[in-house]
């Protein structure tokens, strides 16, 4: 991978075939996450004569989920408001649909436009943010599944199982961050 | 922002107090987490809500050191589609009334 570049309205980069497969593979995982809490979307008649979707008022259990589809106001995890717990699941069902639609619409960008050979990619503005937006998805499961921290080192010691994953996550981060820095005005 | 002088003028009958309460304005937070990118922050505040680089940067450095800012304001409507929109983009961003 080199470091992304921006040519007037194209955002130029090159990955190889093992770093678009790590791509592909993570970019893929999240999207299926993403595909399978939309199934668990109430079905209802109501819904489908009016095209006014709602999706659930529970927050996902699963942390990375509960990451990815945060709660529209910060709950007291000991003793939360009511009327808040109230508004924040009427928000959420409100406004998950289109949350999932996003992300996954993200991800689906990512894997058309990456192959699986690698190679250069040529990006409209609008690829190359949902690049950013997908990138930043994967990096946010992962640091949750790794429990990243905000001084987390470069290497964790080889015993520790999380390990070799680390360099994954750093090497994510840097390529995010090398695009954002192409993209900024 | 309902100021503080206005405040004191209010008679101090329970209607009244609601009626200050309701009129208070919505706040959209954004807090820290280990995780998004100072550089990604910066650009997600400039590229939603038309900030400049200097103060998408003010903002962001707030949220890093301070754990938390509020970057929008105003109706519950027009703070809970912010917070749509962060949550669009991979921010931890919730919605609150002002104080």
């Amino acid at each position: 991978m080199k470091r992304w570049k921006r040519d007037g309205d194209v955002v130029v980069g090159t990955l190889d075939r093992q770093e678009a497969a790590v791509v592909r593979g993570l970019v893929s995982q999240i999207q299926d996450m993403l595909l399978a809490r939309a199934e668990e979307a109430p079905q209802d008649e109501l819904a489908e004569l009016t095209g006014i979707r709602t999706g659930p008022s529970e927050a996902p259990d699963d942390p990375i989920l509960g990451r990815l589809l945060p709660d529209f106001h910060r709950l007291d995890d000991d003793a939360p408001d009511p009327d808040e717990v109230n508004s924040a699941s009427a928000l959420r069902s409100l406004h998950e649909p289109e949350l999932l639609d996003h992300k996954t619409a993200a991800a689906e960008t990512v894997l058309q436009t990456c192959s699986p050979d690698g190679g250069e990619l040529r990006l409209t503005i609008a690829q190359a943010e949902a690049w950013m937006a997908s990138l930043n998805d994967v990096r946010l499961a992962l640091g949750t599944a790794l429990d990243v921290t905000e001084d987390m080192p470069d290497e964790l010691p080889p015993e520790d199982p999380r390990s070799p994953h680390l360099g994954v996550y750093h090497w994510l981060t840097w390529v995010q961050d090398t695009l954002v820095e192409a993209m900024l005005p | 922002m309902t100021t503080p002088v206005e405040q004191e003028r209010t008679q101090p009958e329970a209607v009244g107090e609601e009626v200050a309460a309701e009129d208070r304005p919505w706040q959209t937070v954004v807090w820290n987490d280990p995780v998004n990118l100072m550089s990604y922050v910066t650009y997600v505040f400039q590229k939603l809500f038309g900030f400049s680089r200097d103060h998408a940067t003010k903002l962001m450095l707030d949220v890093h050191h301070k754990g938390k800012a509020i970057v929008t304001s105003g109706t519950k409507d027009k703070v809970e589609a912010d917070v749509a929109k962060l949550h669009a983009a991979g921010l931890w961003a919730t919605m609150q009334r002002a104080s």
